[in-house]
Parts: C-alpha cells; structure tokens; sequence
C-alpha cells in the first residue's frame, strides 16, 4: 500500500549503509543536544572581555581557570551547594523511607478502606504544588519555619507519586519470598525490612533520584521560603548572582556550570540502575 | 513455635479457594489492620498536614482578602470575579495554554523518535541514551542562563547558525511574538530525555514474535510502527502525556530567568502570575483564587485525557 521512497528502498537492500546511516543521525542529535551545555563550559573559561564582546567567540581565546575560583568568591557558592544537599537529600530520604512503609501497607496489607485511601492518594498526584504552595507558606511562616531547614524540607517530604510507584513495584514482589520468611518465624515488620526492601532497591533508588534531582532543580518553594544565605539553595543563589552581577557571561555560567556538576554526576553513577528501576516498576508500558 | 501453625492456617484458604473468592479471614484481620494503620502513618501525617489540609486551606483562602500582615476578611467570590477583567489574568492563562499545547506534542516527538533511533538495536546505545539524558540532569535555571546567551539577538549562536542558511533571525527573547516559541524550545530541550527513557522501557517491552509475524505477514515498517509498536507503547505514551501536560502548566523557573515574563507579558505564565500576586503583591486571597483556577483547568484536562484513554491506550493485546 505504502510505495516506497527510492532512497529508503536502497537504505533496506544495503544494511552497512543503513546502519551508517542511523549512527550518523545519533551522533548529529547528540552533538546538537549536548551543544548548550559544551557552550556553558567554555564560556565559563573566557575572559572577561571575550565574554563581553558584542560578538561571542565560540572557543575561549585563552582559558580562565581561576573563574572557578572567582565564581565561590561573588557569592557563597560552597554554602548554596551545601544546602541544596540538604535540602534535596533530605527530601529524598524522608519521602523514599515514608512511601516504602505506605506502599507496603496498600500494597500487601489489606485494611478497611484501602481502595479509598488509596484513590485520594492518586487523586493528589493531579494537584499542581502551586495550590498547595500558599497554605504551605502560611503553615510554615505560622510555626516559624520560614529559613529553617524543616520549614524547606517537611512539606516536600511527603508525596503521592513515591507510594504510587513503589507500590506498583511491590506488587510485583512474589510472594512467596514473604511467606517463606514468615516459616522462618520473621514478623511483618523483618520481612518488609529483610526482604521487602532488598529486592526493591532499583525501585526505591530510582524514586531517590527522580526525587533528589526534581528538588535539586526546584526553584519556587525555596525562592519563597528560604530568604539568607543559611538555606539558600543553589538555583535561588544563582538568581541572586544575576541579579547582582548584571550579565557577566563567563562567571555566571561557570557558576550555572558549578550548580549542575553535581547533579550530572549523580546522575551518571545512578542511571543504569534507574532505567531498570522504571521499566520494573511497570511505568514503561506493561 | 507458634508461627508455622498459624501460616498454614492463613494459606489453606487461598491455595484451596471453595465457594466464593472473598474469604473471610477474621483471625488475622485485627493485627494485620493495626500492622497496616502503623506502616502508613508517617505518610498519612505528612501527607495530612502538608497535602490535604493546604488544599482545603487554600480554597478557604481563596475567599479572603488578605495580605498575611493584617487580620483576613472574608470577601465571598470576589476574587474570583477580580479575575474577570484582569487582562493579566488571561494573557498568563493563554500564555500558558499555548506553551503546553505546543511544547508537549513537541516533547512527545522528539522522545519517541529519539526512543525508536536508540532502539535499533545500536551497539554503543547506552553511550547516546546517557548524553541525549544530559539535559533532563541540568538544573532548570542554570542551563536557563546558556539558552539566553545562545538567544542573544543578531550575534548569538542559534542566529549565527541560522545565518548560515541565510535566515535572518528575530531577536528572540526580547520579541513579542518570538519569546514564547524560545522557551518552548528550551523546554524541549531540557524534558525530552525523561520521555525518551520511559519509551525506550517500553519499547524494549514490546514482544519480539509480533515483530516476527509482522514481517511474516508482509508489513511495512509504517503498518508495523502503527499497528504494532503505536498500541502497545500506549500506556507509555499516556503516562508521558499526563505527566507533561501536568508538568507544562506549572511552568516557571525558565520563563523567569529567560524573560521574566515580558516582553510586555508576552511569556507570563500562570504560575509566574500567582507568585506575583502572592509574595510581590501579597494578595493571598486572590494567588489563591487563581491557583484554583489553575487547579481547575488541571483536573477537567486530566479527566478528559482518562476518558480518552479507554478507547485509545492498550493494556494488553
């Protein structure tokens, strides 16, 4: 039905050049894709007149490594980074340890009212933190949490998402791996703790990460709640560096570029792991 | 021991279902209720005070004329009849609408046509799906910084590049009509990689026999992407629709650092509006009102999406 393009045609009879052809279409995408953050970099490196200069140079005329050091000095970088540590690990600890005992509980437990439970659970995935973001700044602001840490943490500590994808992945959890260590004479809480957990660790890494980077990036709830350098987080920090430093390309992208290392680290280190975590926690398809 | 005895006691009913399936298990059911009430409750409280109470609040604060130093009055609907003739109100609205309804499908196509060129069975395919997720890992607002240098009107890198083709390119960020299509294409960059991942799950989900029969059965590679591929990745692609609509509506960190709204309010987005109003302005009772506006648009467009999904997305085949 379809008549073929002659080009495809050929590509179909000649598979070196079809394969040739489909590693060239990667590396142009990637190269395409990877060029803004290549650009970060090098801009980072220039001099302050070449990253000035009405024309920008692609390739640093000559390389500025003491822009690193230059970027800690404008602002407290060390100390933004810290606390975006804090502030994004401590989430991802809080919700990961919290919505593996609820998702056991839905999962593998029944009780009373379950099935509601669970559906307002579900229904909560749907409400975008903007509605929540003003109550939650009065909550906060009322029991004087504003620019503390359990004033940045507690109220992102707790969502619907972590118990809906674990407890996906818990039921794919034999059971007879549980009932096993019941004869052994385990109770509920060293099975879920022995065996429960164990298998799930791609599961529950994957909700740390997921977790760790959308704080890490998150930007509206710190930029309300945070307001001096003791919590200030990283993306917050680079507000306040454009703010008070105008447009001074080179520093403020080694600063940009200082903020997002990290976060490309982690991120190279879990990712394996974390392509397993979603196709086993059933959200790639079936 | 007592724990052997009361296992096969739980067990036989299960292994041996006679009558009906809903078997009663009265001996366990107190403890495994209490077992389940304990694991649940750090969530629950949580979820609770931080969740459930705020969204109730905030529909209560939505009705109050309030700017958190003096005591709240309570207004009725007046908030919401504010917005009526607020133009900022619907410039941000439509702002936001045209994002998302640009920015997603975009999204989903360049995940799904980067997921189906990684899953050709490349060998060094784990190389290109770690650097193609580079963005998805950037922070938001740092990478935001680099767009703006790249968007730097007539010797900026995207319109040296579209120089060479000869095109002479607007003046991005600091253009009406041109901001809004600069951030879609900054968001695009920076959301595919999280798409791609989820359609390459599900690709590699997909049984290979249906490959197999459908090149048995003579099919193009057109009949077999629609036929074969398209239903069975549709639980992937919903997940991924819903999640990106959600997502784009909630717009904010690019728009604020890339063009902080203007020109004019030209890339004002909704979310950008309610921050005004609350923590610039501190009107709590009308950020409310319109965060329940937006609330509103996020449900009726999820709901109309789950009744969509009945007929178009496949659990199995």
């Amino acid at each position: 039905m379809t008549s073929d393009v002659p080009a495809l045609a050929a590509l179909r009879r000649s598979p070196v050049a079809a394969r040739r052809l489909l590693v060239f279409t990667c590396f142009l995408v990637t190269a395409v894709t990877l060029t803004p953050i290549v650009m970060m970099v090098l801009v980072a490196f220039q001099s302050d007149t070449e990253s000035m200069a009405a024309r920008p140079s692609l390739w640093p005329g000559s390389w500025h490594p003491e822009n690193i050091g230059r970027a800690f000095d404008l602002v407290p970088l060390g100390r933004y980074l810290l606390n975006t540590i804090i502030f994004a690990g401590g989430t991802a600890l809080l919700e990961t340890a919290t919505a593996a005992l609820a998702a056991y509980a839905f999962a593998r437990l029944r009780f009373r009212g379950r099935g509601l439970l669970f559906g307002v659970y579900l229904t909560t995935l749907m409400i975008p933190s903007q509605v929540t973001l003003i109550p939650q700044f009065i909550l906060v602001a009322k029991m004087h949490g504003v620019d503390t840490w359990p004033g940045m943490i507690l109220p992102h500590a707790f969502t619907a998402l972590g118990v809906f994808l674990l407890r996906q992945f818990f039921l794919g959890v034999p059971r007879d791996y549980e009932e096993a260590a019941r004869l052994d004479g385990a109770n509920r809480w060293q099975t879920f703790i022995r065996v429960i957990i164990p298998l799930a660790i791609p599961a529950i890494a994957t909700l740390a990460v997921f977790k760790f980077i959308s704080q890490w990036n998150n930007l509206l709830w710190p930029l309300v709640i945070s307001n001096s350098d003791s919590t200030r987080t990283a993306a917050v920090g680079l507000q306040v560096f454009q703010s008070t430093n105008g447009t001074q390309w080179n520093l403020l992208l080694m600063a940009a570029a200082i903020t997002t290392v990290p976060l490309i680290v982690l991120f190279f280190l879990t990712q394996r792991w974390f392509v397993k975590g979603i196709t086993m926690s059933g959200l790639g398809g079936r | 021991m007592a724990a052997p005895t009361h296992t096969a006691a739980t067990a036989a009913p299960r292994r041996t279902p006679r009558g009906p399936l809903r078997v009663r298990r009265p001996r366990r059911h107190g403890s495994e209720t209490l077992a389940a009430w304990l694991f649940l409750l750090p969530s629950l409280a949580g979820f609770l005070v931080f969740t459930a109470g705020p969204v109730i609040a905030a529909g209560v604060i939505s009705l109050l004329d309030w700017n958190l130093f003096s005591p709240p009055r309570f207004i009725g609907l007046d908030n919401f009849a504010r917005l009526g003739p607020d133009d900022t109100f619907w410039s941000a609205l439509g702002n936001t609408a045209y994002f998302t309804f640009v920015s997603v499908p975009l999204t989903l196509l360049v995940s799904l046509g980067l997921a189906l060129l990684l899953n050709q069975g490349l060998r060094r395919m784990a190389v290109f799906r770690s650097l193609l997720l580079l963005p998805y890992a950037t922070i938001t607002v740092a990478v935001a910084f680099v767009w703006v240098w790249l968007y730097i009107p007539h010797d900026g890198l995207i319109n040296a590049v579209l120089g060479v083709f000869g095109i002479d390119g607007p003046a991005w960020l600091i253009s009406d009509d041109w901001a809004m299509p600069a951030l879609i294409v900054m968001s695009v960059w920076k959301s595919f990689g999280f798409g791609m991942v989820i359609f390459l799950a599900g690709l590699q989900a997909i049984p290979q026999q249906l490959y197999e029969a459908a090149k048995v059965d003579g099919a193009s590679p057109w009949r077999t992407f629609r036929e074969v591929t398209l239903p069975l990745l549709s639980p992937s692609v919903f997940f991924t629709v819903v999640t990106s609509i959600i997502g784009s509506f909630q717009v904010f960190d690019q728009a604020l650092v890339m063009t902080d709204g203007g020109p004019g309010t030209s890339t004002t987005t909704l979310v950008m509006y309610i921050y005004r109003t609350g923590f610039e302005n501190y009107e709590q009772g009308y950020a409310a009102a319109q965060s329940m506006v937006l609330f509103a648009f996020i449900v009726v467009i999820t709901a109309a999406q789950f009744l969509l999904q009945r007929r178009l997305v496949h659990y199995d085949l």
